[in-house]
């Protein structure tokens, strides 16, 4: 009993003792109150390099701090005692946001660089004239399969994946909204349909899809993708890429019918307090450079049309990341849906995930 | 009255342990389910919960693999448990048996994706022997198997414990007077051990009932308990109402349990 109190003791002091030379740290680098940015974005979605050139450049100190879905950086947000100055929410949640008044409009005379921007990405429906927000990245969603077992050219469209030789192959990504959504579309549907017979007939196709469907699955699905465990994915773009990095025979395709085209924004919450450091940021990541470097780092697509120019040329011209005009033109940006709506999309995903082939 | 005050005293850590970690949450969960998503007061979600097939089945579903897995576990430790009381280095046994318990769940689902995935060590070792390349992961086997692994030292210590009470002499009584082994074991040792089988059988049928991590690491989604739906209604949907009540009709399910497998006193007599 007394050896394990006095570990426990030592344990304690060693913390403290780091703690405090911690602070004292981000004290000498002038982390004091007012030349902080408090950044709360998605976990590994910045190229930490840039951070650290851009508390060289400018002075401030960036802490940054991770979420894991736009409900729960919604939640945290909502329920206060934070003070978070940029947060980087999806399309639907950025329209959530604002009406629950949770966003300060941004003050474009202070903002470089919005020209730099690609109209596709400008005025979308969820942010008319983009008062609130700023393109970070954007993608779609999309199939990826693994050329060993399937040819190239194979699949092309949403019908493609309930053919019956893909038996027990396909892994989809956990989530209501896209699952049921590339059903919608696969039924000549809108992805932002609300109408319960409509959905009721999406889950109905998607209890055909069943025998096919190996694992509804997250994260690991990268994993999985990687490690040859599947021969089909259905995931963001995003994941794709990560994926594709790590296996050379995965390839990612967007339907030509249409897909979900979504956006994540920097935008201003109601618990900012650092301003300057704010738009020093916002300018800092428009930056044609920088946003090259960022997109380099994270794969995802960059919304910057002076930073694509900076990159390589396979890259610009990789119609898998960034697809033709037509296809952008067909895909759908979701909506805000009312609560009982999400709660129906996600009732019905539920069922279609307990049924059995 | 002094030593009354002391031991008054040390039951206020006690006291406030229980009113703010568990009475408290599970006021707070009950309150919750009575609002629907709009912030109404309403008893829609239990009506909700009670008229859909969906929650039904996922709360048959839930307890069924419950069922399974305790099944399972107590196979396993019961014959486990008898065996160590008998070896030598006991304690040696006991510590590996726990130590698995030492390591992060998460970590341990994963080893098993390792170990179950098409390139990993089973289907590996299968290729060998020259039988093709079986799915493991995400079946009902892969789920109920690595559930029962992660619970198996939960029901061991109960019942090693029970075992351990045992009074050798009730069972070299029985031999003398001519039972067999069958005999002894049904009659004597089963009876005098069900204490330590019954918390076994709680200690792992109540976590069972809501796992959720392991339905979709392990079971890939095709297993889906009420902790999914619990999850769901409070990550994504944000309709904490539904969820509360989906947590409440758990809470209730496990009372039951509880009461099912607890030590009911005998009336009369005193032990």
């Amino acid at each position: 009993m007394k050896r394990l109190i006095s570990l426990v003791v030592a344990i304690l002091v060693a913390v403290a003792g780091l703690a405090l030379w911690s602070a004292h740290l981000q004290k000498s680098q002038g982390a004091t109150g007012d030349n902080t940015l408090n950044l709360y974005n998605w976990g590994d979605y910045i190229d930490p390099a840039l951070i650290t050139k851009f508390e060289k450049q400018t002075g401030y100190h960036v802490n940054y701090e991770t979420f894991d879905s736009n409900e729960a950086m919604y939640t945290k947000i909502k329920q206060g005692g934070t003070d978070y100055d940029l947060t980087v929410p999806s399309e639907y949640m950025i329209e959530k946001m604002k009406k629950a008044n949770m966003l300060i409009p941004l003050d474009k005379s202070k903002l470089t660089g919005l020209k730099n921007m690609s109209p596709d990405v400008m005025d979308r429906s969820f942010d008319p004239g983009n008062r609130y927000s700023i393109p970070y990245f954007w993608g779609t969603l999309g199939i990826i399969y693994n050329d060993k077992f399937v040819h190239a050219g194979e699949i092309q469209h949403w019908n493609d994946l309930w053919k019956p030789q893909y038996h027990d192959n396909i892994m989809l990504v956990d989530s209501a909204r896209d699952i049921l959504g590339f059903s919608l579309v696969s039924l000549g549907k809108s992805m932002n349909t609300t109408d319960a017979p409509t959905l009721q007939a999406a889950k109905g196709k998607l209890d055909e899809l069943a025998p096919n469907v190996k694992a509804v699955v997250a994260d690991e699905i990268k994993m999985y993708m990687a490690e040859n465990e599947a021969a089909i994915a259905v995931d963001w773009s995003g994941e794709a890429a990560d994926m594709m990095a790590e296996n050379a025979h995965l390839h990612y395709v967007v339907p030509s019918e249409g897909s979900n085209l979504w956006f994540d924004n920097l935008v201003i919450p109601k618990t900012a307090k650092h301003f300057k450091a704010i738009y020093a940021f916002l300018n800092f990541m428009m930056t044609p450079k920088n946003a090259a470097q960022n997109a380099e780092y994270v794969g995802y697509s960059t919304p910057n049309q002076a930073a694509l120019k900076l990159l390589p040329k396979a890259v610009q011209n990789d119609q898998q990341f960034y697809p033709s005009e037509a296809i952008i033109r067909r895909s759908e940006v979701y909506q805000d849906l009312d609560p009982a709506v999400v709660g129906m999309y996600n009732d019905l995903f539920l069922e279609f995930k307990m049924y059995r082939k | 009255m002094k030593k009354n005050g002391t031991s008054m005293a040390f039951y206020v850590p006690y006291g406030l342990w229980l009113a703010l970690f568990v009475i408290a949450p599970v006021i707070l969960i009950i309150y919750q389910s009575f609002f629907d998503i709009n912030g109404h007061l309403t008893l829609a979600n239990y009506q909700t919960y009670f008229s859909s097939g969906t929650y039904i089945l996922m709360t048959f579903n839930s307890v069924w693999y419950a069922f399974l897995i305790t099944v399972v576990t107590l196979l396993i430790s019961y014959p486990t448990a008898y065996l160590l009381h008998y070896t030598k280095h006991k304690q040696l046994w006991l510590l590996l048996i726990i130590l698995p318990t030492w390591i992060n769940l998460l970590l341990k689902a994963y080893a098993f994706i390792g170990i179950f995935s098409q390139n990993g060590g089973i289907n590996t070792f299968l290729g060998m022997l020259g039988i093709a390349p079986k799915q493991f992961l995400f079946t009902d086997f892969s789920f109920i198997f690595v559930a029962s692994y992660i619970e198996i030292p939960f029901m061991i210590l109960p019942i090693f414990n029970g075992i351990e009470e045992l009074n050798e002499s009730f069972v070299n009584a029985s031999r003398d007077l001519g039972a067999k082994w069958w005999q002894t074991f049904t009659k004597v040792i089963w009876p005098l051990t069900i204490s330590g089988v019954k918390s076994g059988v709680q200690a792992v049928f109540i976590p069972s009932l809501s796992l959720f991590m392991l339905t979709r690491l392990i079971g890939g989604n095709r297993v889906i308990t009420l902790g999914t739906a619990i999850e769901e209604h409070f990550l994504v949907t944000m309709n904490w109402g539904m969820g509360s009540t989906i947590g409440v009709v758990l809470i209730v399910a496990m009372v039951i349990i509880m009461f099912l497998t607890g030590e009911r006193k005998k009336r009369g007599r005193r032990a």
